[in-house]
């Protein structure tokens, strides 16, 4: 049924390292953190290892970044500059504005101590003796329970002056971020924190070498910080072993759309997209009796796919929830699983108008900066909008994907991208769909195009 | 030993060599000619400008001697630097080309193509760079996009309209003047240059942000209207300024001085900012020392009814009417420089 290594045994409940003690009333206060065993990593960091062995750890357990770009944290770290005498930065990206991404939110509204947890262990790891949390800005409510949480680890002596009695310092502060999805790109990011206006920066030079007030700094999601903890916990290897090849590990999937039960499942990296979508463990099948027809697997900027492309691959293959999986096939027929925004589609969504909401998102989120960007993503959105109201004409697809190829690759940071992969993959895989609004444009106002042939097996590419 | 370290690049197949730190951009400057990309928000005399419009986008195919893999994507020439055994291609690359005629489109999509009204018609960047590397006709069919003129104290005129948000004027506003009043405001296609709630911008070096704007969007109130600048004469003058070097330019239309502009080198950079008393004030011949006739680039369009020597054409050479009436035109052209 799979390939590479199999899941063990299907029928036990798969591990949870995040969640594991989610609903365990008052988890979220400091006292029933702990007596469920939290803050032992910190112990065990600070107490026993070195910060160049807690490094060594999280290279070991394959933890690659869950904030979208999967770039393996354990070697992000390495690269992290020592110059003598300048202080070094760790911080927390928060900001999750990514539309179909609601992890990193549910993580630190249900578990902040995991979090906090994650921010002590990576800081002494990398050796910051101030760290931030930059937090998107419309959530507040996250704030205050973060900021409760610094405050009860405070006042246990987790945090401040001579952490644990073995001579580290840490101030933890929370930011609450500008408001505006720029400024999840790290580099945005960092212009905001230092209160400038959210332009991502030009690289080189990457923050590693010059971040936050030009210091050498990380930045790493809230998922990839709170994953530490299992990680120092249990031992680098022990993680490793759970997933499959390069995708180890649990992965939190925010899951919406059609589904019976839409929310934040974390499960084994490896799992089947068809077991994710339809056992009862995770999403319980699609909502209303309703069939498949596309999924936009990693969040709003990845390519989507129709039902039986993420199914299967072209191989043939049962597609897994990992990072190779997800991509296999690369733009032509594979996606990504980015930061884990699983959005699935029935038979009465329609994809034009989807593709068009994306784009509006864009357009809307560009920082403005470079100019095919800035000027790139309008254009697309006009064009889409005029397809959906039944305008459009057949020229105005292929200029659509010319547009999105003209932004790819050009501009600054990955938006540029983010707005032209959901553009030319809804293109590539729903032509029809899209063809079928300019022929009956009129027709395309009163009902939607339905599941066509998306959700048809496709014969297997050798 | 540090000091006379070269690196050897090689841009379109010429060779240079060009010290460690410098730009895919400067270095191919330093060949000049067609091998140079467009540079349209880069400008050397502004820390931390370029990087932005994206149409100095080359291709690195050859990293360098120690990793001589190729650039994953096209990098802005503007804000890479060297390494030692680089191979770049611009013109030589379909992929360049094809990406900056892209680039170009997208500069010009929501550009309001005003140039018959526009005072930088015929010294504007954004028309050279569409008639060397854009499509003649636009994709392009829906509402563009308009802003009310703003005035930046009485000097100065924005018309955002024109904008390609270069961030030039930010940058000048930034580095050449103590309070920052000059910013960007709104996100992605709605933003706009501002000095929020209009509020001059009460500098002496105020007026370069005109100099630097690489389009119309930034003009002297001072010359508003008055003439199309291919119209003008470029006269190089200086004079004894207590704030700045002195150094200007000229524009004149017979004996009157229309404007005063700061001197600029071939990329349309100004090789020293000027101060507002010297480009605002002094508009007579005698505030100034004048040192002779600015050269003025042949394919420019400035250089219309400027003759340097008398070259007449072929059909002038045969009639005598033409030749005498083309001699008087020369006689009145050097008398005014
Ligand atoms: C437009 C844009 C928005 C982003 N938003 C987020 C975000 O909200 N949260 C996040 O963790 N990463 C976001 N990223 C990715 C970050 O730039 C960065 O790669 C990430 O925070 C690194 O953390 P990781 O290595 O732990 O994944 C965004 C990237 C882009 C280009
Ligand atoms: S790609 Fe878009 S969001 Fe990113 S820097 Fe350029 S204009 Fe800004
Ligand atoms: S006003 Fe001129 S200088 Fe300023 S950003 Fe716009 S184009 Fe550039
Ligand atoms: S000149 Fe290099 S990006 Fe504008």
């Amino acid at each position: 049924m799979t390939i590479g290594k199999p899941r063990l045994k299907a029928d036990i409940m798969a591990r949870k390292l995040l969640l594991t003690h989610i609903h365990v009333p008052g988890i979220h206060t400091f006292e029933v953190y702990r007596q469920q065993g939290g803050y032992r990593a910190v112990e065990k960091a600070l107490k026993t290892l070195t910060p160049e062995e807690v490094v060594e750890e999280v290279k070991k357990s394959g933890l690659r970044g869950r904030g979208g770009a999967g770039f393996p944290t354990g070697m992000k770290w390495s690269f992290l500059a020592k110059p003598e005498g300048v202080p070094r930065y760790l911080v927390c990206n928060a900001d999750e504005s990514e539309p179909g991404t609601f992890k990193d939110r549910y993580l630190m509204t249900h578990i902040p101590h995991a979090l906090i947890e994650g921010m002590i262990v990576s800081s002494y790891a990398l050796g910051a003796n101030t760290s931030y949390i930059y937090v998107r800005g419309e959530m507040m409510p996250q704030i205050r329970i973060l900021e409760r949480a610094i405050a009860e680890a405070k006042n246990a002596g987790f945090l401040g002056k001579n952490i644990l009695g073995s001579g580290y310092d840490l101030e933890l502060y929370v930011q609450p971020g500008g408001g505006a999805y720029i400024c999840g790109e790290e580099t945005a990011l960092l212009e905001s924190l230092e209160g400038k206006r959210g332009n991502p920066r030009i690289k080189p030079p990457f923050p590693a070498v010059s971040g936050l007030y030009n210091c050498p700094t990380v930045v790493n999601n809230v998922e990839s910080i709170a994953a530490t903890v299992p990680i120092i916990n249990e031992g680098g290897e022990e993680y490793a072993k759970i997933g499959i090849e390069r995708s180890t590990g649990t992965k939190l999937i925010s899951a919406s759309g059609n589904l019976n039960k839409p929310g934040v499942y974390e499960i084994e990296l490896g799992l089947p997209v068809e077991e994710f979508i339809y056992s009862d463990e995770y999403c319980g099948g699609i909502a209303n009796g309703k069939r498949l027809k596309a999924v936009v697997a990693g969040g709003s900027s990845v390519p989507i796919l129709p039902a039986n492309l993420i199914l299967k691959t072209l191989k043939g293959e049962s597609r897994l929830m990992t990072y190779e999986s997800l991509a296999d096939g690369g733009f032509q027929s594979g996606t990504m699983l980015g930061s884990g925004g699983f959005i699935a589609f029935d038979e009465d969504q329609c994809i034009v108008r989807n593709t068009w909401n994306f784009t509006r998102f864009y357009h809307h989120e560009s920082c403005g900066q470079c100019s095919p960007c800035r000027e790139g993503t309008g254009w697309m959105e006009k064009v889409l909008h005029k397809i959906e109201f039944g305008h459009g004409s057949y020229s105005d697809i292929d200029l659509l994907v010319d547009v999105s190829k003209k932004i790819e690759g050009n501009t600054i940071c990955p938006l540029g991208d983010a707005a032209a992969w959901p553009v030319a993959s809804a293109i590539r895989h729903f032509r029809d769909e899209f063809e079928w609004h300019i022929t009956n444009g009129h027709e395309a106002q009163r009902r939607n195009y339905g599941l066509a042939h998306y959700a048809d097996p496709l014969e297997p590419v050798m | 030993m540090a000091d006379d370290v070269k690196f050897k690049v090689n841009i379109d197949g010429i060779p240079v060599e060009v010290p460690p730190g410098t730009t895919i951009l400067n270095a191919a400057r330093l060949i000049g000619g067609d091998i140079v990309p467009p540079a349209m928000c880069y400008y050397s005399k502004l820390q931390g400008s370029g990087g932005k419009c994206r149409t100095c986008l080359v291709k690195v195919s050859k990293g360098s001697d120690k990793d001589p893999r190729p650039m994953p994507k096209l990098v802005a020439s503007c804000r890479t630097t060297v390494m030692d055994g680089m191979e770049v291609q611009n013109i030589t690359s379909p992929e360049v080309i094809e990406a900056r005629k892209g680039v170009v489109e997208m500069l010009l999509i929501n550009h309001p193509l005003d140039c018959p009204i526009c005072d930088q018609a015929g010294e504007c960047h954004l028309q050279d760079l569409g008639y060397e590397h854009g499509l003649a006709s636009t994709r392009y069919e829906f509402e563009r996009r308009t802003f009310n003129k703003i005035d930046i104290g009485d000097k100065v005129q924005l018309h955002m309209t024109r904008c390609i948000l270069c961030y030039r004027c930010v940058f000048v506003a930034d580095q050449l003047t103590p309070q920052r009043v000059h910013g960007i405001l709104g996100r992605g296609d709605a933003a706009e240059i501002s000095t929020y709630i209009e509020k001059a911008i009460d500098n002496e070096f105020s007026g370069n942000v005109i100099d630097v704007c690489p389009v119309g969007a930034l003009t002297d109130k001072t010359f508003r209207f008055k003439n199309r600048v291919w119209f003008t004469k470029p006269v190089e003058a200086h004079r004894d300024c207590p704030t700045c070097s002195g150094k200007v330019t000229l524009w004149y239309k017979g004996e009157e001085v229309l404007r005063v502009t700061a001197r600029k080198d071939e990329y349309g950079e100004v090789e020293e900012f000027i101060c507002n008393t010297c480009r605002f004030e002094k508009k007579a011949t005698s505030d100034w020392v004048i040192e002779g006739p600015r050269e003025v680039k042949r394919t420019s369009v400035i250089s219309l009814n400027h003759y340097a020597e008398l070259n007449p054409p072929a059909v002038v050479k045969k009639n005598l009417m033409l030749q005498e009436a083309n001699k008087e035109q020369f006689e009145r052209a050097k008398e005014l420089l």
